[in-house]
């Protein structure tokens, strides 16, 4: 009796022990070692020196360093606006019967089964300077003065390819809110038009708070979206022209395994880390908030 | 409501009618790189882009799929993604369970270690997971790529597999036990029958991630030989760079097996995007 209440009490453990040795060993031991490596000279082949904070110290002079968190904080920006509006629109607008319903709301989420390279490389041809579709289209209209180097404009460039990723996130935003539509209690909706609401005042006073949880996970998962960025700029630019489509994940990339500057990008890394950080916990907070009401 | 009805009202019509100027201009990427896959490079740059096509035909595939490299790459892509989403689905699945289903020590803490884990940015794991392959022989080989996906998809699939987990009703399991069922056993062949909804949404959705991954195959590869199709399609890019009808005509043909698993499994890719994000 005494073995099988042993064995009870283990039972969970026994459940748990491979994945959690494995995400020990390869998601949150590496994330400390990160912190240790920006603390060293490493070059990916020597074995690394500790020098203490001089990566950090390097880095806040380093102007591609602020180039790139401008870029991430442009992105940021764009990606909590832009999609979160369009999106809810759409969801809004396709949560009614109409017709080519399915068409409609598959055409919008289809960027989102497209990998970030397929999705840089239309683009990058789109955006090409002389043949590309949206160049062509603007000569042929006879407004040649807008025709743009859309990529190698370094004022342009980072806006370019904030629109391809703007292009793929409004989808995912349309899905999660037309998830959060349906939980809604449509009588809630029909007694505010019973009480004489127009549409907006019963958007704006019922469904939007209603919608608010929704809106949350929306909100962080665009930011921590938006500081991963790497993909797009790493197929279109590379950070180019002269750094100023870098951003920071791109710019750790390139420095360690470009530069072999591997304890500096483990510095940048760390960065990003302390920034996702914040978010990371807003997201954990809510959960936990959820799971209180279990 | 029926079309007839739908339209009978102008301001109806109207909205539908910048609905479908919208989703067009959306769409338009995607078509643009269609019609260009199926004309010649010539063609496009002598008479222009918007000139009609002279002549159409799938040279262009052809060029990407053998000296492109594509039916390489592609290949690859299967044998990175398959293991990998298996191996996750059911190592998750395992800690989902122990997570909804004991209370014990530490159950909140490791929860909040996957979810947490799952929001971290690439580039704070990158160059551990880079030495740590490295260091077990498995840098430029598919089982590091595969180890690390495995692992790191952990995290979102036992949080979306516990979540559900937990709203299957205890009595099944309970009476189970009563019976002298050993847990392992409780846990394959009562829970996972149960789970199969949520796992059928997440293996779709997590097919599309892996499959899509860039990043990680660029950095834990080397060898243009195991490169999956991302990876590939990015050099490919380097050497064409002047033939814009391969590239996109690689483009689309590297989106063909996600866009498959999307037509079939629309409804478990929707779910499982919304399963991930409104159950928290």
């Amino acid at each position: 009796m005494v073995r099988g209440k042993t064995l009870t009490k283990l039972t969970p453990y026994l459940f748990l022990i491979v994945p959690l040795i494995i995400y020990l060993i390869w998601v949150i031991g590496p994330m400390f070692y990160t912190f240790y490596l920006s603390l060293t000279d490493w070059d990916g082949l020597s074995t690394p020196n500790f020098i203490g904070w001089r990566n950090y110290q390097r880095l806040f002079k380093d102007p591609v360093f602020y180039t790139s968190l401008k870029n991430n904080l442009k992105w940021v920006l764009s990606f909590i606006t832009i999609p979160v509006v369009a999106g809810l629109a759409l969801a809004m607008a396709l949560n009614h019967a109409i017709p080519l319903e399915k068409f409609f709301k598959a055409s919008f989420y289809s960027p989102l089964v497209l990998s970030l390279v397929v999705c840089g490389l239309m683009w990058s041809w789109a955006y090409h300077p002389a043949h590309g579709l949206i160049n062509s289209a603007l000569r042929l209209m006879g407004l040649d003065a807008l025709a743009q180097g859309w990529l190698s404009d370094k004022d342009l460039v980072m806006w370019a390819i904030i629109v391809v990723g703007i292009w793929r996130q409004v989808g995912y935003v349309m899905v999660l809110y037309l998830a959060g539509l349906q939980s809604i209690d449509p009588s809630l909706v029909d007694a505010s038009k019973v009480d004489g609401c127009t549409g907006w005042q019963t958007f704006r006073h019922v469904i939007f708070p209603l919608l608010a949880p929704v809106t949350v996970i929306v909100v962080v998962i665009s930011i921590i979206d938006s500081l991963r960025a790497f993909d797009l700029v790493s197929v279109m630019t590379r950070g180019g022209p002269f750094n100023s489509s870098s951003v920071l994940a791109n710019f750790m990339y390139i420095e360690a395994f470009n530069n072999y500057k591997m304890g500096y990008g483990a510095a940048i890394a760390v960065i990003l880390f302390l920034i996702s950080l914040v978010f990371i916990f807003t997201y954990l907070w809510r959960i936990l908030q959820t799971e209180m009401e279990y | 409501m029926t079309a007839k009805k739908f339209f009978s009202s102008p301001w109806r019509t109207l909205g539908f009618i910048a609905l479908v100027g919208v989703t067009f201009l959306w769409l338009v990427p995607v078509l643009s790189a269609l019609v260009t896959a199926f004309r010649t490079n010539d063609d496009i740059l002598l008479h222009g882009f918007w000139s009609l096509p002279r002549q159409l035909g799938l040279s262009s595939f052809k060029d990407a799929w053998e000296r492109g490299g594509l039916s390489r790459y592609l290949p690859n892509s299967f044998i990175i993604t398959l293991p990998s989403l298996i191996l996750t689905l059911f190592f998750s699945s395992l800690s989902a369970y122990a997570l909804a289903r004991f209370r014990f020590r530490g159950n909140r803490l490791i929860f909040f270690l996957y979810v947490g884990g799952t929001m971290l940015p690439f580039q704070v794991l990158m160059l551990p997971v880079f030495r740590l392959t490295d260091a077990l022989g498995l840098y430029d080989t598919y089982w590091g790529l595969i180890a690390f996906h495995t692992a790191f998809q952990l995290g979102f699939c036992t949080f979306l597999l516990r979540n559900y987990m937990r709203t299957v009703p205890g009595e099944i399991l309970e009476s189970a036990r009563i019976d002298g069922c050993s847990e392992f056993r409780i846990w394959w062949q009562i829970m996972m029958p149960l789970t199969l909804p949520a796992i059928a949404a997440l293996a779709t959705l997590e097919f599309t991630w892996i499959f899509n991954d860039y990043l990680w195959a660029i950095v834990l590869l080397r060898s243009d030989a195991l490169k999956p199709v991302t990876a590939g399609l990015a050099a490919l890019q380097g050497q064409y760079v002047m033939d814009w009808t391969v590239i996109t005509a690689g483009a689309l043909l590297a989106t063909i097996p996600t866009v498959i698993v999307f037509i079939f499994l629309q409804r478990y890719f929707i779910e499982g995007l919304t399963l991930g994000a409104t159950k928290g």
